[in-house]
């Protein structure tokens, strides 16, 4: 059958670039956290820079990737490092989005009893704020993998590799069989990596809370 | 001497003796004034007050009178624009705020606790913050569990979500109460229960109170509460404090009008409410034939209603012991009731 032919003769091959794909993607990701994480808290914390920022990745992120890979070509080359920073940029959006909204759902009045009881501004962070926006957060993360993930496939015409290389050369030597191999592996890793969230969500405190008044 | 002076010298228990088993912090509040910025009127204009170690003091008044903005001034999550406020002769401006926050119990109308803990992490959180051992909190939160009256073994693991309000509202008095903090801040804390629920847990804070002896302040508008929990009640209107005296004082003694519409001084049940049972007890003469039987700690107004109910002329007063020490009858009650108050149309009444 068309659909496995390439996957199964060169699965060596896929699995190398699926690996590839998930480096970069979790890269993109991990390099674009501690950034959104404080890009978040100045928005919480500031309310007249939340229109201007989340404009802003609004925006960006309705600039085409396509466009976006080469704009950068003259700045920072083509490879690694330009797909890095595409990737970071698009997943900004949902991160701060999420941070933020998880951070501002939190019961006021819980604030101000952690403030009452002498917890210092870096244990109200960690022990309440985090943990009690943590289910949303995490939801942002998933959603920014797997758009970087959908994303990550363009990369591959700016030489980042990873499972765009299935479907661009697949294209242009017109071989189904390499195009669904492509798919198929992008598909399979969205969708992992959507799980493997959703369970992480179900772990934090705050879900276990919810669970246990049923 | 009116029989009002007779009554208001007759002391209430004396809840603010400190007790063996806990300090309690004096708070003295001096030409105390906070300014909120774009906001005219100060919230709190120029307070003084001096409140005992080991005094359940209520601050009572409309929203918006300042008293819960005097309150948080004194963990600090206000600061004064204006003079300030010692605990113990110290100033609370010289002490970091989270030692000075540690060392105190707050708790608050929508109870604050955090959702995502068990009730246990709860109640554990400023002893941790001390660095107390494991197996001391885990002594200390059973022990306080109990104290405010929900077993242990059996509420240790459940979380925020899973009780009632009122249980809430015990856990957030667990919680106030971990560290031993020498006083206690409530910020309206039995605002969001349901009037069974918060009449019990004003019978069991002050059962609580009597028996660790902390300084309590209070913040309330609610005049039944005040008088049923308060060794000494602060009246403020528009920043400012319009009497600071015991129930009875400003029941019988309302120092002007706004005071004594406040309280309901001319309500003779609520009077009645606020006068012990021994204030207005006779003498025991001779033998007596059998009379109901009534606490010398009673109020007037329990004593009023037992004399109806049993359709009795006449009460025996007995002692914690159970030794008749004085006998109460209708007009005696009514003499104590009827003390004199300045306004007209209370006397009007009579």
């Amino acid at each position: 059958m068309v659909m496995f032919d390439y996957l199964i003769e060169h699965r060596d091959r896929v699995w190398e670039l699926t690996v590839e794909h998930l480096q970069l993607t979790l890269l993109a990701v991990g390099f674009a956290l501690p950034v959104a994480i404080v890009l978040a808290l100045l928005i919480v914390r500031f309310k007249p820079l939340n229109l201007p920022v989340l404009g802003t990745l609004g925006v960006v992120y309705t600039i085409p990737s396509l466009a976006a890979f080469a704009f950068l070509i003259p700045v920072v080359g083509i490879g690694r490092q330009p797909a890095l920073i595409v990737l970071a940029s698009y997943a900004q959006l949902f991160l701060v989005r999420n941070i933020a909204t998880g951070l501002r759902g939190v019961d006021p009045a819980v604030l101000e009893a952690a403030r009452g009881m002498g917890m210092a501004p870096w244990q109200i962070a960690l022990r309440v704020q985090f943990p009690l926006a943590l289910p949303v957060i995490i939801a942002g993360i998933r959603i920014a993998l797997v758009t970087t993930i959908s994303l990550a496939t363009i990369a591959a015409w700016i030489n980042a590799g990873g499972l765009g290389e299935l479907l661009f050369n697949g294209i242009t030597r017109n071989n189904q069989s390499m195009i669904w191999a492509g798919t198929l592996a992008v598909t399979a890793l969205a969708l992992l990596a959507d799980q493997v969230m959703r369970l992480l969500e179900r772990m934090t405190a705050v879900s276990r809370a919810r669970r246990a008044v049923g | 001497m009116t029989s009002g002076d007779a009554i208001a010298s007759s002391p209430r228990p004396a809840s603010h003796v400190p007790r063996p088993d806990a300090t309690a912090s004096s708070i003295r509040f001096d030409h105390v004034s906070k300014q909120f910025r774009g906001n005219q009127p100060p919230a709190v204009d120029d307070v003084s007050l001096e409140i005992e170690p080991g005094e359940f003091v209520v601050l009572l008044g409309p929203s918006g009178c300042g008293k819960t903005t005097l309150l948080k001034m004194v963990n600090r999550l206000y600061e004064p624009t204006g003079g300030q406020i010692l605990i113990d002769g110290r100033p609370v401006s010289g002490m970091s705020t989270t030692t000075l926050r540690r060392g105190i119990g707050y708790v608050i109308q929508q109870t604050g606790l955090f959702p995502h803990m068990r009730v246990a992490d709860n109640v554990a959180v400023v002893p941790k913050l001390l660095g107390w051992g494991r197996g001391q909190i885990r002594e200390r939160v059973d022990e306080l569990l109990d104290l405010v009256g929900l077993p242990a073994q059996e509420y240790r693991r459940r979380y925020p979500a899973q009780l009632s309000g009122g249980q809430q509202q015990r856990v957030g008095l667990a919680r106030a109460l971990a560290a031993n903090p020498t006083t206690l801040l409530m910020d309206e804390p039995f605002g969001a229960l349901d009037a069974i629920t918060r009449s019990r847990l004003q019978a069991e804070l002050r059962q609580i109170h009597n028996r660790l002896g902390q300084t309590v302040l209070f913040v309330t508008h609610d005049i039944e509460e005040a008088v049923r929990l308060a060794d000494r009640i602060v009246i403020m209107r528009g920043g400012n404090v319009v009497q600071f005296d015991t129930p009875l004082q400003i029941v019988m003694h309302p120092a002007d009008e706004f005071v004594s519409d406040l309280v309901g001084a001319g309500d003779v049940l609520r009077r009645l409410s606020l006068v012990p049972v021994m204030a207005a007890a006779q003498p025991l003469e001779g033998t007596l034939p059998e009379h109901p039987v009534i606490a010398a700690s009673a109020d007037l107004r329990t004593a009023l209603a037992l004399l109806l109910e049993e359709r009795a002329d006449r009460l025996t007063v007995i002692d914690d012991d159970g030794h008749p020490v004085g006998t109460l009858d209708l007009s005696a009650i009514e003499t104590a009731g009827i003390a004199p108050v300045p306004e007209e149309q209370d006397a009007a009444r009579w």
